[in-house]
């Protein structure tokens, strides 16, 4: 199994729980537990590995036009230390996968891939999206995956441990970055974003320098009562939260109007990959929609439970749990959408061979109080 | 270590079982607790409900995976613990303390035949 930067960091931590997540031993959660995991983000701070993630530079006179075509959001328009979400989309509109896209400079990006799809991704930019296979003129797409080890530092007290290690840090806006941060006299890139529903910063650094700049985050957070965090707590964190998860909200047969990701679909460009799929789709109506539901009936609901309205089949559970802030069994479903299902409407969900009862509920489940 | 107490019978699958008078208590092993991780929701079998050995019977829900309980000596469900409703989480303070369902009309040679302390800790090693 592939092990990350920091896996000797917390391999013989008492207690920890390793998996094989995607072919990488990783935490699933740490001494402390997911669910004290879970509260320390949601109320203090918490750490986590993330290292399996892949990274690449896209470079060039025509970094910024092919990234503008590669992805439904748009990258021409960005600003120097600015962050955005962005999905890949494949010609018929399903997703290759979310990244997150981060501007250096107009003529260098700095792009986030899913750790489950970095070959798949790596391939569909260099080789086999129509841009790339079309022979047109590329710009430079270099992998920073195996080199680089990235952190993320998530909850409301992540802004104070920040403050004392990196103050210039402390003053980024929400989506924004420094390219050349310094966490305990190491270079990382430096952002204000995160997967948890909380306000957090996410660290991008050599792969040699993060043992060092995760125990300064663990040292200085003690005063905050940081906890280290597993993926365990990432997931419920980031349910609660309704983040997508490729695989589970959007994947190679799911398109970004289906997950109701329709806001980062810009049609007002004037072409990417996917456009003609998702404007056919947008006009002759989306199939299906992603809802969130709460249980009535006590049961835990999973990827893939079939979701029924009286008798009839309507659709799969795409993520659920018990959401550790909120103490309720819920999760999102893919559905079909001539159901025309409201609020409160009560269908039921096939959990063990049983039918529960579940109603659909307004999302995300967790949404952080604003800062009076 | 997993805790073994020696006064218990085991299955593979990870249960004990305990005879109080004419009842057969049967709940998760330490081991099982621990590799479950925290859990959140316990589906109880129907009272009255047969059952046979190795039949499905009841689920263990972690924050992490659903969780088959494998009923390990046949018998008909005449209680079940109802404190793991409200507080699932109480099979993870103390897996021995907290039993799920108790079983009645079983046989005393089924429990005899499963392994004991020793049987189970063995078993554990060839995992």
């Amino acid at each position: 199994m592939k092990r990350t930067p920091l896996y000797d960091q917390y391999c013989s931590m008492p207690k920890v729980k390793l998996i094989d997540f995607g072919g990488w031993e990783l935490p699933v959660n740490f001494e402390a537990g997911i669910l004290a995991e879970h509260h320390a983000v949601r109320n203090a701070v918490g750490l986590f590995d993330i290292s399996h993630m892949g990274e690449c530079i896209i470079r060039g006179h025509l970094a910024a036009t092919f990234l503008d075509y590669l992805v439904t959001n748009t990258v021409v328009d960005m600003t120097d230390g600015q962050i955005i979400y962005a999905l890949m989309c494949y010609p018929d509109g399903t997703v290759v996968d979310d990244l997150i896209i981060y501007r250096i400079d107009s003529e260098t990006y700095w792009v986030v891939m899913n750790a489950a799809n970095i070959e798949k991704d790596l391939r569909w930019i260099t080789k086999e999206n129509p841009w790339s296979s079309s022979n047109k003129e590329m710009p430079e797409v270099i992998d920073y995956s195996d080199q680089t080890a990235q952190m993320a530092l998530q909850g409301p007290s992540a802004i104070s441990v920040i403050g004392r290690l990196c103050p210039e840090g402390a003053s980024l806006g929400f989506f924004r970055f420094l390219p050349e941060a310094k966490i305990a006299s190491k270079t990382c890139i430096l952002s204000r974003n995160g997967y948890t529903g909380e306000d957090g910063f996410e660290i991008y650094c050599k792969a040699a320098d993060a043992p060092v700049i995760w125990n300064a985050l663990l040292t200085t957070g003690k005063d905050f009562n940081i906890l280290p965090c597993g993926l365990g707590a990432r997931d419920t964190l980031r349910l609660e939260a309704k983040l997508p998860l490729y695989g589970h909200e959007i994947s190679d047969t799911i398109t970004p109007l289906e997950a109701n990701l329709g806001v980062f679909v810009r049609f007002d460009k004037p072409d990417f990959c996917g456009k003609q799929a998702l404007k056919r789709q947008e006009q002759s109506g989306v199939p299906r929609s992603l809802r969130g539901f709460e249980m009535i009936d006590a049961a835990v609901p999973r990827n893939g439970y079939r979701v029924f309205l009286k008798e009839k089949d309507i659709g799969y559970v795409t993520s659920g749990t018990k959401s550790p802030t909120l103490g309720i069994f819920c999760g999102y479903m893919l559905i079909d959408r001539d159901t025309g299902l409201k609020f409160g409407d009560e269908i039921d969900i096939e959990i063990h061979g049983k039918k529960k009862r579940a109603k659909l509920v307004k999302t995300p489940f967790y949404k952080k109080t604003p800062k009076k | 270590m997993s805790k073994i107490p020696t006064d218990l019978r085991y299955s593979k699958d990870h249960e004990w079982v305990r005879i109080v008078q004419d009842a057969a208590l049967v709940g998760i092993t330490d081991y099982a607790q621990d590799s479950l991780g925290e859990i959140v929701f316990v589906e109880l079998p129907p009272v009255d409900e047969a059952y046979a050995a190795d039949e499905e019977i009841a689920n263990i829900e972690s924050v992490k995976a659903a969780s088959a309980i494998y009923n390990p000596i046949a018998g008909t469900v005449s209680a079940v613990n109802d404190e793991l409703d409200g507080s699932p989480e109480l099979i993870n303070e103390d897996c021995y303390k907290h039993y799920l369902y108790q079983l009645k009309d079983f046989n005393k040679a089924d429990v005899e035949a499963l392994l004991d302390a020793k049987g189970y800790e063995e078993f554990l090693r060839t995992l």
